[in-house]
């Protein structure tokens, strides 16, 4: 018997799943997070998982790894001390950055500058200046440079970024501090900006390093640490970590370049919920996960998830690929206030986070969050995650009701119904950010709602965008670890190359791709991925000469290939027709200007690991036998009755008609009047209109 | 005035629209107003809009009333002036500050205004201009220093349908496109201003569609009442009744010998309103100054300082402008006879941020800044390439500098960064790979930031080498009167600019100059301003002051200006600071004025040229 082991670290708990690679049985284990060393609460969860199923941890071949280590050293201002080389003329690169100040006409007043990632102080300037063509214009002072890096010794820095001016273009100079660098810090890890990011934007460029720099030395050790572990724990098999794109890197590998994992979080979310749609038949997805201070979503388009050039985390954006998830300050933490002197009422992005929490808690939270709405309205029961939370409903009203009054509202349910209201309206936003924004139109996908709250709101949301069915997947808490479990190996290499259409050929970046291709596929191979199991997919970053924006567009190398390199340029022209239905499809117009290349980029991904889902017994329309029971709730405006079920219960073909709960351990599913779920035999809950919903999955 | 036409009969029905919806309307406008700046920044091609964001969007209700936008023009404005007819798929198009009152205040902003038609009724409007870094004229970048009227500054485009009933008027655009030197930039930057306004008008048809004609448009009445209610509550609670108050600021020249000039803005509460007055301004200048200032664009102005700090998510809209008089008198510099020269009121744009600042924050401690990077001065930089693979091809550059942020009262002003929303600056790699420039320094400037409690942000020197011969123009100021301080603060440094010649000479440039030949090998210094300090320089941490030495911020000498001592490491000298501080503290007044404008003006002016190395201007005369 062999057995995948997905982990995801989240703030609050760590989700275990055990996947015998054989059936696709589960075995799922929750426990707490331990935030100072999350290697310990992933050993206790493994060992955990391991004796509920009993099997043995020798038998686990791959543990795949979600984690938000260097999410937090970011957020929580953690990061190792980094020292920045720059080219003379350039040290306050991130002290400028771009100039930018958040807001509207008067943001200045009020926006606090959040502090550059590698100090000033820590920051030196090397003699020495690349050209914009690569030409050597000064070279490399070596023996200053040599005396600043020492300086920067002794001031005890615990990381080394460099980045240099045009380095994209022409890295020698960087890799020679980087040689030097080792000679003079030795064990510093060392990161430069043309290899982290050989793009053109030296702000961009530079903070991106700096962030690998700064989170490096934590994650390195926290991966050693869980890597020892899990050896002295017997289990022999592999430890991969999933990007913040959605790929699997060997953990050696993740530790060098960890600014790509940044997201790795969310990705894990958005993989499973592209796993889990897939097996009830769903391939085209708005991706929703809702947790206590904020929801992420994406847009998965044919299994895919669009795949962003940019990583937020806070305050901080870096160029690094990722799930294009967008996050918005809603959750069900997220406090309602009414300003006095607009009387608005507002919602977020103030959180009340897991501590206090909401006031139904009971531990010491006053303000009125959307948790202590849906209690006022009965969407909760009265116990969360498992019940280790019980809520206190009258807490709840007492806070809701501070809203009704300040808002002049008739009744407390009116008051809990908007706050309800307007958080949907701003993950509705967030929704339309990915979807309507970059011209997708939301109707044409399914819903995946997941997180402890997405399954709550996730009915409303449907209503909002049109998007149906909405995809309740089986234990949507976990769906992290899922998508763990059930992601590939995936490298991508990428190369900066700014080339109007007319100084290219079809040769010239067809030899750009193979020389790409070659190298994402040996590391995939070197991950344990078979050349003859890769997937290879191309893409290339494109834009009118000019414009300040690029396009990434697919690049379809067998049209390359089927001129035979003639000199007729029918790659490049199916290229620029791409860039140009792309053009017009977003912004509705085109340009006469000349095509102009920017990047391009390979990912190779390995096998996709087959995982089976879980196949519920069949059962009728009739879901009675999973009800527990009736519950008051507030509908609409209007007081009504709901009919409680219990998941676990539930059987394949089973119709649950609003108004409804569904109730598991780890989430709650509201089913809206004039909708039906209905239960998918792989184990989701499909939700749609009524009307509609007849005709089933 | 505009006749617009609408097929449909009868008013639209005003009804109760409850607080959920009307925040879920809010929120549904500010999507699309920032949906609208999207769209542009990626479709444009003029290094001016695409890398550094100078554009406006701005979503009107049924009369044009801005419901969501940040400021800077006026469709009323235009449709009052607009004689014709307005039909479904129109689009207008101007560039004439005198033909639409000011709705745009300058040529080279191109303004786009469409309907936004549901079922034969008008429901709103939407709107954007942006920045064109050529119009044409005599001058690359149409921005003549020396300009007299506004005949020398371009293609003057006065209010016309650019479409009509969804036709392109492609004669009109060809004529237009002909007069500029880049029409390529400036016909995909107008398309994507266009593309941005139809982005606006969808999205408003959609949410009709959601909640009906009849719900959306009471909602925005609400919108705007909400405005009216939050104004109304905070000029009482600010401003006595009767009581004047009044601040002065300065534009250092007029870039034809003359200068300061003087601006004044005075307030007073009667009852339930305020008059905004600009009485006591100096008079319209001769040269390219003026700041044609529409009256709802003061109120704009007035609103924003006002609103934001109250409730900062609240959609800032025109609601509140029965609330507000404005008078701005004739043949000022606020209010210039046609045909006054107007492409350089950049520099008006910016000081009214000073002016309102100084007004209100006497009132008003929480908006009380010190003086701050109150413009955008332009470097342009433009030629012919004289040799290598692209010689004989044109090249043109348009940029904005970026300076000091003051002092303000919830800590110190950013160095080097921007007053103006979403403005962001074109990287270095950026110019290298794009224009024959090589730029060998760009960082802020020790000590250039008033010192204060609060210190003002550092200004920036940005160092550009040229690769080729060309001609360069400079729109700046500040260069004579200060950033000035606040509440015992130090006033900023104010601007430079030199070129250092190949042939080794150095020379001092003037604040506003075009036409200036550069040869290969020169090295132009742009240096911005500071921004003022805010508060005692005296009560800054010691601790906090010796690391920005060790930053390279504040300089050892620097560190005095707060009473600091530092030691060869740049830490601090506990008692020679605790001295410093004694005898600093002994030497000043016991409160300090609100206000440190630095020397009184006759002492600016008689060291001048002494200070500078420019002559003094000329005082303003009426023209």
């Amino acid at each position: 018997m062999r057995y995948r082991l997905g982990v995801d670290v989240g703030g609050t708990f760590t989700d275990i799943l055990l996947i015998d690679e054989d059936s696709g049985h589960t075995f799922r284990a929750k426990t707490s997070s331990t935030p100072h060393d999350q290697s310990i609460g992933v050993l206790t969860g493994i060992g955990k998982a391991c004796r509920s199923a009993d099997v043995s941890m020798a038998d686990i071949s791959q543990v795949l790894h979600g984690t938000t280590v260097a999410t937090n050293a970011i957020l929580e201002g953690k990061g190792a001390r980094v020292g920045l080389v720059t080219t003379d003329g350039f040290r306050q690169v991130l002290q400028i950055a771009r100039s930018y100040v958040p807001g509207g006409l008067a943001g200045w007043i009020i926006w606090p500058k959040p502090e550059p990632l590698a100090a000033l102080e820590h920051t030196v300037e090397a003699i020495e200046r690349i050209g914009a063509d690569g030409e050597i214009v000064t070279p490399l002072d070596e023996d200053d440079v040599r005396a600043k890096l020492r300086r920067l010794r002794d001031a005890g820095i615990q990381a080394l970024a460099v980045s240099l001016i045009n380095s994209y273009v022409d890295g020698r100079h960087e890799r020679r501090i980087g040689e030097i660098a080792a000679e003079e810090l030795p064990g510093i890890p060392i990161s430069l900006s043309s290899r982290v990011l050989p793009e053109l934007r030296e702000y961009e460029r530079t903070v991106t390093t700096v962030a690998n720099g700064y989170v490096q030395p934590q994650v390195a050790r926290y991966l050693d640490s869980l890597a020892g572990k899990l050896g002295d724990s017997g289990i022999g098999g592999r430890l991969y970590v999933l990007r913040s794109d959605g790929g699997l890197a060997t953990a050696p590998t993740a530790a060098a370049n960890p600014v790509s994992m940044l997201l790795s979080g969310p990705a894990g979310g958005v993989s499973g919920a592209v796993w889990a749609a897939a097996q009830a038949g769903f391939t085209d997805l708005l991706t929703f996960d809702m947790g206590g201070t904020s929801t992420d979503v994406a847009l998965v388009q044919a299994g895919k998830p669009r795949i962003g050039r940019e990583t937020r985390v806070g305050d901080l954006t870096v160029r690094s690929a990722s799930v294009d998830v967008r996050t918005v300050g809603a959750g069900g933490g997220s406090i309602a206030h009414v300003p006095p002197l607009t009387k608005a009422l507002r919602v977020g992005p103030q959180s009340a986070g897991a501590d206090p929490g909401p006031a139904a808690y009971g531990k010491g939270g006053q303000a009125p969050t959307v948790t202590d709405a849906n209690i006022v309205l009965g969407y909760l029961p009265t116990d969360l995650a498992g019940g280790e939370i019980g809520l206190d409903r009258a807490a709840a009203r007492a806070a809701v009701a501070t809203i009704a009054d300040e808002m002049g509202l008739p009744s407390v349910e009116a008051a809990a119904a908007g706050i309800v209201d307007i958080v949907n309206e701003n993950m509705f936003g967030a929704l339309r950010l990915v979807s309507v924004q970059q011209g997708f139109d939301p109707r044409e996908f399914a819903l995946v709602a997941f997180g402890g709250a997405g399954p709550l709101h996730a009915n409303a949301l449907g209503r909002l965008t049109g998007a149906w069915p909405v995809i309740i997947p089986p234990s949507p808490g976990v769906l992290c670890a899922y998508g763990d479990a059930t992601t590939s190996v995936r490298d991508e290499a990428a190369r900066t190359y700014i080339r109007r259409f007319s100084e290219l050929t079809d040769a010239e970046l067809s030899g750009i791709v193979a020389e790409l291709t070659e190298a994402a596929a040996a590391t995939v191979e070197a991950e344990g991925a078979p050349r003859e199991e890769q997937t290879v997919s191309c893409h290339a970053d494109i834009r009118y000469h000019g414009q300040g924006f690029e396009i990434t567009v697919p690049v379809d190398m067998a049209v390359f290939k089927s001129t035979g390199f003639d000199g007729t340029g029918g790659g490049l022209k199916a290229l620029g027709a791409a860039f140009d239905a792309e053009h017009e499809r977003l912004f509705s117009f085109l340009l006469s200007n000349e095509h102009e290349l920017v990047n391009i980029r390979v990912a190779v991904s390995g096998p996709r690991p087959h995982v089976q889902a879980v196949a519920l017994a069949e059962g009728g329309a009739d879901a009675s036998q999973a009800v527990t029971g009736q519950t008051a709730v507030h509908l609409d405006g209007a007081a009504a009755t709901a009919t409680v079920y219990d998941r676990d219960r539930l059987l394949a073909g089973n119709v649950i008609p609003g108004p409804a709960i569904v109730t598991e351990m780890d989430s709650t599913t509201l089913v809206l009047p004039g909708h039906a779920a209905t239960v998918h035999p792989s184990g989701s809950l499909l939700i749609r209109p009524a009307e509609t919903s007849a005709t089933g999955a | 005035m505009a006749t617009i036409i609408q097929t449909a009969a009868g008013e639209v029905d005003r009804v109760e629209v409850d607080p959920v919806t009307l925040d879920i309307i809010e929120n549904a406008l500010r999507n699309a107003r920032y949906e609208m700046d999207e769209v542009l920044f990626r479709t444009a091609l003029s290094p001016g809009i695409r890398e550094q964001h100078d554009e406006f969007p701005l979503i009107g209700d049924p009369d044009g009333k801005m419901v969501v936008g940040q400021f800077g023009l006026s469709i009323p404005a235009l449709l009052d002036r607009y004689e014709g007819t307005i039909e479904d798929g129109d689009v207008l198009l101007t560039s004439d500050p005198y033909s639409c009152d000011g709705a745009i205040s300058h040529a080279n902003d191109w303004l786009v205004v469409m309907p936004i038609y549901v079922s034969g009724r008008v429901v709103g409007w939407a709107s954007m201009f942006g920045h064109m870094s050529d119009v044409g004229g005599k001058a690359v970048c149409s921005m003549p220093t020396d300009a007299h009227t506004i005949y020398e500054e371009g293609v003057l485009i006065p209010p016309f349908k650019l479409y009509a009933k969804g036709r392109l008027n492609e004669d009109a655009l060809r004529i237009i496109l002909n007069q500029v030197r880049q029409p390529d930039w400036n016909r995909a930057d107008l398309n994507g201003i266009v593309a941005a306004c139809r982005t606006a008008s969808r999205r408003i048809q959609e949410l009709c569609a959601r909640f009906g004609v009849d719900t959306y448009v009471s909602a925005l009445d609400a919108l705007l009442d909400r405005n009216y209610r939050a104004m109304k509550a905070l000029l009482t609670m600010l401003f006595e009744d009767g009581e004047t108050i009044s601040f002065s600021d300065y534009i250092c020249d007029d870039g034809v010998g003359h200068g300061p000039y003087k601006l004044t803005l005075s307030l007073t509460r009667t009852g339930d309103k305020v008059l905004l007055d600009f009485t006591g301004s100096a008079p319209q200048s001769s040269g390219p100054i003026n700041y044609y200032l529409n009256e709802n664009l003061a109120r704009m102005f007035f609103g924003i300082y006002m609103i934001t700090v109250a409730d900062p998510q609240i959609l800032w809209n025109d609601g509140f402008y029965p609330l507000v008089d404005v008078h701005i008198p004739a043949k000022t510099f606020w209010k210039p006879d046609f045909p006054s020269a107007l492409n350089a009121r950049n520099h008006g744009v910016g000081r009214i941020f000073d002016l309102f600042g100084g007004l209100l924050g006497q009132k008003t401690p929480d908006l009380l800044n010190a003086a701050g990077f109150s413009s955008s001065p332009h470097f342009m930089y433009s030629g012919y390439y004289a040799d290598g693979e692209r010689a004989g091809e044109w090249f043109q550059l348009y940029s904005i500098g970026f300076g000091g942020i003051p002092g303000r009262p919830i800590g110190d002003g950013p160095d080097g960064h921007s007053l103006w929303p979403s403005f962001v600056n074109i990287p270095c790699e950026y110019l290298e790979s794009y224009y024959p420039l090589r730029i060998e320094r760009w960082e802020t400037v020790a000590d250039t930031g008033g010192a204060g409690l609060h210190r003002g942000g550092n200004g920036v020197d940005v160092a550009y080498r040229f690769l080729q011969p060309g001609t360069i123009a400079i729109h700046d100021d500040r260069w004579l009167t200060y950033p000035w301080g606040v509440n015992g603060g130090d006033p900023g440094a104010r601007s430079r600019k030199w070129i250092q010649r190949a042939d080794g000479s150095t020379e001092i440039l003037p604040s506003k100059v075009h036409g200036v030949a550069v040869a290969r090998g020169d090295v132009l210094h742009f240096v911005t301003w500071g921004g003022g300090g805010w508060g005692d320089p005296l009560a800054r941490d010691a601790e906090l002051v010796a690391r920005e030495v060790r930053r390279g911020l504040v300089s050892a000498e620097g560190a005095r200006r707060y009473g600091v001592v530092v030691t060869e490491a740049a830490e601090v000298d506990a008692d020679a600071t605790t001295t410093l501080r004694a005898e600093l503290a002994a030497d000043r007044p016991a409160s300090p004025p609100v206000f440190n404008m630095g020397p009184p003006l006759e002492e600016v002016l008689d060291n001048c040229e002494a200070e500078t190395g420019l002559p003094a201007p000329k005082p303003p005369v009426a023209v």
